[in-house]
């Protein structure tokens, strides 16, 4: 399964949701503000990096650069531009948006 | 790969329209195909052809009528939650005797029952929305 999460984590808990429903082998794809979610340094970021080991973390590198983050990117954490957004949809089944 | 897209989220609101239509944009010229984009909810905004921002921002609703052209998109606007917000083709503003349309080229305006036949029909239904 693909998840797609596009709320900061500091703003709504879709992100910390996500991570707790995704079962070893998805990927989770941060989009919009859900980039923040990708950063070092955070809160959060203990949450993302535990993830990390059952489930492929990916961000949108068009939304990390719209917002100035791509030197603060946590380590596992891969970018995938449009492109790459609709290869992971074809490679997981189903496509779920975290709204 | 055929895909369906649901797009929940009127333009310049956060950043889902532009997201949909990028996905949708890189999706085509992947050579996949897109079997239908569904307007649903605020998403319906995005079918007004009256919508004019400034010269030098990029222009949402346009932009889908464009790629719609392009690549012959089937782009569906829901009609209950179309009649809500003020989104009118001919057929409808007549119907409710109002004095005019305002349906973007490209679009169309029909039932929710064009989303879940876009959901059976494609291999993915990717969702945007706020």
């Amino acid at each position: 399964m693909l998840h797609t999460v596009n709320k900061s984590p500091f703003e709504r808990n879709a992100l910390e949701s996500c991570l707790k429903h995704a079962r070893k082998g998805d990927a989770v794809l941060l989009i919009e503000d859900g980039v923040y979610g990708a950063m070092k340094g955070t809160a959060f970021t203990p949450k993302v990096a535990a993830a990390l080991r059952d489930v492929a973390v990916y961000a949108l590198q068009p939304d990390i650069e719209a917002r100035g983050i791509q030197n603060r990117v946590l380590d596992g954490v891969k970018l995938v531009d449009y492109g790459g957004f609709v290869d992971l949809a074809t490679q997981h089944n189903p496509v779920q948006s975290w709204l | 790969m055929k895909f369906s897209i649901l797009v929940n989220e009127g333009p310049y609101t956060h950043q889902a329209a532009d997201t949909a239509y990028q996905f949708t944009r890189a999706a085509l010229e992947k050579g996949h195909e897109i079997f239908r984009v569904f307007f649903y909810h605020d998403g319906v905004h995005n079918g007004t052809r009256l919508t004019v921002p400034p010269q030098d921002e990029r222009n949402i609703v346009k932009r889908w009528s464009e790629l719609a052209e392009k690549y012959a998109l089937d782009m569906v606007v829901c009609i209950a939650a179309a009649q809500r917000r003020g989104v009118m083709d001919a057929n409808e503003a007549k119907r409710h005797g109002l004095g005019a349309d305002n349906i973007a080229p490209g679009f169309r305006i029909s039932g929710l029952g064009q989303l879940i036949e876009a959901g059976v029909q494609a291999d993915r239904l990717v969702t945007f929305g706020d």
